[in-house]
Order: structure tokens, then sequence, then C-alpha cells
């Protein structure tokens, strides 16, 4: 198989690849890791006229954790956030994630910021992002530009990444100290893609009581889902029981998921309800992987 | 480097320097079989799914049909082929050889690979471990069952070569 024709670039800075995306517009894709764009290379559904590979750019594998933010740089492969202590101490939803994305030789060259600027709906690291309101820096040749997550989104494979931009760095939220943090999905095959997924972040007080939730969804929307109702179930509740059950119900009603042909619609909304739960559990460590429906 | 055109495409693989002149949309995987003859390497689905072209990049493993070998200039590429001597087999290939891991055997150099960095990363694992380790390479003849018990000989062996 072989892809299309196109121009290789490999600049040496940031300032060199955003320069060269402005010249060629929307007649250019930013190549990281590759696991998501040379597929679609290799079908031809893609034919850009030039391909910027960021791989020549040290300056953007960087992790670096701010006084309130885990910061992460273009370049850093999903495997190195994976073995990264201070992505499972400041960021554990996103080190809960990580597992779920592809295999370890797709995560050895995958991209934490690829995966998102690729923006497939079944993203895990998608949910990630918009469930801690994660911001997106965004590099053109003006400078660069700030969003939040659910701006970034706009669409399946579609973000507001426009023609000359490039994301240059994702920043996440530095976790409070006793949060906890789980993601759940349901799938057809072990390390498949995801059917429906959960990401869940919760602060609980020392007598048991939930503070705040985040919690996001894929799998029921072209975008990945911030489930605000359920939240709001669960937070000042000990999140156990029937609050539980109501919280995952109204997760299910709040959506209106497309059909496909691995799940219907009615499936995945479903589904959404039971992955509630089953975050929630996963979250204050009751193993809720191991149950069977 | 700004062309459509053929270029030099320096590599090294199993350590060893080659350079060809290839257009930059050679995959790895087609520079590795058609440019230098290394055929150990297969080409499954050409997409990423299958983990039949699965090699090693700076010693982590990787879908050689999802990288371009320009692209990987500068790294040090190794295949299957790097694993044997030409006295022995390497430990995780001889407990394949003798659990009977292998049927049709074209999965079998991409499993190896991502096999030998799993043992690197992971000497001791449970049998869940290894199954998740193998859950993205393909094999549609054994069942899996004999490529689990040859990792685990293998990884057995391989610890105590090191005690």
């Amino acid at each position: 198989m072989k892809p299309a024709k196109f121009e290789y670039h490999a600049p040496r800075s940031i300032e060199e690849a955003v320069a060269l995306l402005d010249k060629y517009g929307e007649d250019a894709r930013v190549l990281a890791g590759g696991q998501s764009l040379t597929p679609l290379l290799n079908f031809r559904i893609l034919q850009p006229r030039a391909l910027i590979s960021i791989n020549h750019c040290p300056e953007l594998a960087y992790l670096e954790q701010c006084e309130n933010e885990l910061v992460c740089g273009a370049l850093i492969r999903q495997a190195e956030a994976e073995r990264s202590a201070m992505v499972r101490q400041h960021c554990p939803l996103l080190a809960a994630a990580l597992p779920w994305v592809g295999g370890i030789s797709n995560r050895n060259r995958g991209t934490v910021c690829g995966s998102l600027a690729h923006a497939d709906p079944l993203a895990e690291l998608t949910a990630v992002a918009v469930a801690l309101d994660a911001d997106f820096v965004i590099a053109n040749k003006e400078g660069q530009r700030q969003v939040k997550a659910e701006a970034f989104f706009v669409s399946d494979l579609t973000t507001c990444v426009e023609p000359g931009e490039m994301l240059k760095e994702v920043r996440f939220p530095r976790s409070q100290n006793g949060e906890r943090a789980a993601f759940v999905e349901v799938g057809n095959r072990w390390h498949g893609f995801a059917v429906v997924g959960v990401a869940a972040q919760f602060k609980f007080s020392d007598d048991g009581l939930c503070e705040t939730a985040r919690l996001a969804a894929i799998g029921v929307g072209s975008t990945p889902i911030r489930l605000s109702g359920a939240e709001e179930i669960l937070v000042g509740t000990n999140a156990e029981g029937e609050v539980l059950r109501e919280a995952g119900h109204m997760a299910s009603q709040s959506v209106d998921p497309p059909g496909g042909f691995h799940a219907d619609a009615a499936y995945r909304a479903q589904v959404l309800g039971t992955l509630v739960e089953r975050a929630v559990e996963k979250a204050l460590g009751k193993h809720p992987e191991h149950r069977r429906n | 480097m700004d062309s459509t055109e053929v270029m030099d495409v320096e590599l090294t693989v199993n350590g060893k320097r080659y350079k060809r002149r290839v257009e930059p949309r050679l995959l790895l995987a087609d520079y590795l079989r058609h440019e230098i003859g290394l055929k150990g390497t297969h080409i499954g689905c050409a997409h990423g799914v299958c983990g039949a072209c699965t090699v090693q990049i700076n010693g982590e493993s990787a879908r050689s049909c999802l990288h371009f070998a320009v692209d990987v200039q500068g790294c040090e590429i190794r295949t299957v082929e790097d694993m044997a001597t030409p006295e022995a087999l390497h430990p995780i290939q001889q407990a394949f050889h003798e659990c009977h891991a292998l049927q049709c055997g074209f999965c079998t150099p991409g499993i190896l690979m991502t096999a030998e960095e799993f043992l690197r990363t992971n000497p001791d694992p449970s049998e869940e471990e290894i199954r998740t380790a193998l859950s993205n390479n393909l094999c549609r003849c054994t069942g899996y069952v004999n490529i689990v018990k040859a990792i685990s000989v293998a990884a057995t062996r391989l610890q105590q070569h090191k005690n």
C-alpha cells in the first residue's frame, strides 16, 4: 500500500513548522506519531500536498508541571506520559485513560496531542480533556491562542485548529490532593475501539461526601460530551446506591447518541448509565471492572 | 528536505547503516522488505491494526507500516532478523519453537518483536499481562494459547539466564 505523493518537510523548530503550515494552508498536515494520520494516507482518504513532520523538533517534547497545570508538549508520546510519575501524581485521570489507547506499539509512537488533534470521536484522551476542562494552546504565525477543550472539539475528526495552525501543547489542570480518577469503557475487543467510554474525576470530603465531580463520555456524540446533569446529582452525596443509579440514569437521558455498526443508539445511551456507575465505583476503589453484568 | 522526488534515506537497521534513494512516501515496512531485503518483517493490513509488521524503533515496538522511512532517519531500527545468532535462536524464538506457538507463521515476526520489548519491561508477567501485551497482534491460526505459553516459558528462562 502506498500513499499518494507528498512533499516531506522536517522542520527543526516550532517556528519553522508554523511557517511551513502557513505557506501550505489547508494543503498541509502535521505528522507526529502517525498512528491515526498514516492509515488515512495509506488508504488515500487524505492526500495532502505536504507533510510537516514535527518528529525532529525536540523542543516540543516537554512534560512539565506548573503551579496549577500539567503541560504536555506536542511531541510527548503516549507511552512516555503513561510511564511518567508526574502524570500519575498530578493528572491521575490522564494516567488512567492512557492504557486504553491502542496497544503499546501504538502508544510508543502516538502522541498525546496527536490523538487530541485528530479528534476521533472514540479517542479516550478527548474525554479526559473535556472532563478536566483542559486548555489547548494552538500555535500560528502570529503567536499562539488558547481555547478550552469543549471549544476545541467541533465535530468528528474536526477541531477549531485552522489551516496554518498546529496544536502546540495541552494544559491539564493539576489534580488536588485526594482527588480520585477512573476511566472505563466497553468495546467489542480488548484494546480495540471503544463503543462508549467514561472519564471521571471526583473529590470526596473526609466524611465521604462528593465535593466535586467531573464526568465526560465518548461514543455518545460526534465530540466528547460533558455529563453535567450526572455531576450535579452526585455532588453533595455519598455517590452510592440509589443516587448512583439516578446519576447513571440522568447521563443516559441527557445524550442523543448516533447509531452505528457496533452498537445502536439505544444501547449506547443505556450502557453510558452503567459506565457512569462503574466509573464512580472504580474511582472509589471498588473494582467493578471485574464485575460481570 | 522538501521534495516529492526521490531522496537519500539513510537508516540504521540492526546496527548496520543503509542508504537508498527512495520517495518520501515509502513506508518503513517497504524500505525494510524491498530496499534492503529484510523480509522477516511482514505486512498484513498496512494500517496499523494487525501487528504483523511490528519492529522496534529505539528499542520500543512500533508498526513499520505507519512510519515513513524518511521520517525515522536517525533512529535505531531493529527487526526480527536481529534476534537469533547463527548458532542459536533467541530464547523467545526457541520457546515458540518448542511450544508450537506458530502455525502459518505470518504474525510471528511481529509477535516476537512485541514480546521481546514486553519481557524487557516486564520480566515476570502474569498470564493476563501477556494476553494484554498481545492484544494488538492478530493471529488467526493458533488461538493464542501456545503463544501465551511460549512467552511464559521464555520469561522463566530469561530470568534464569540473568541469575
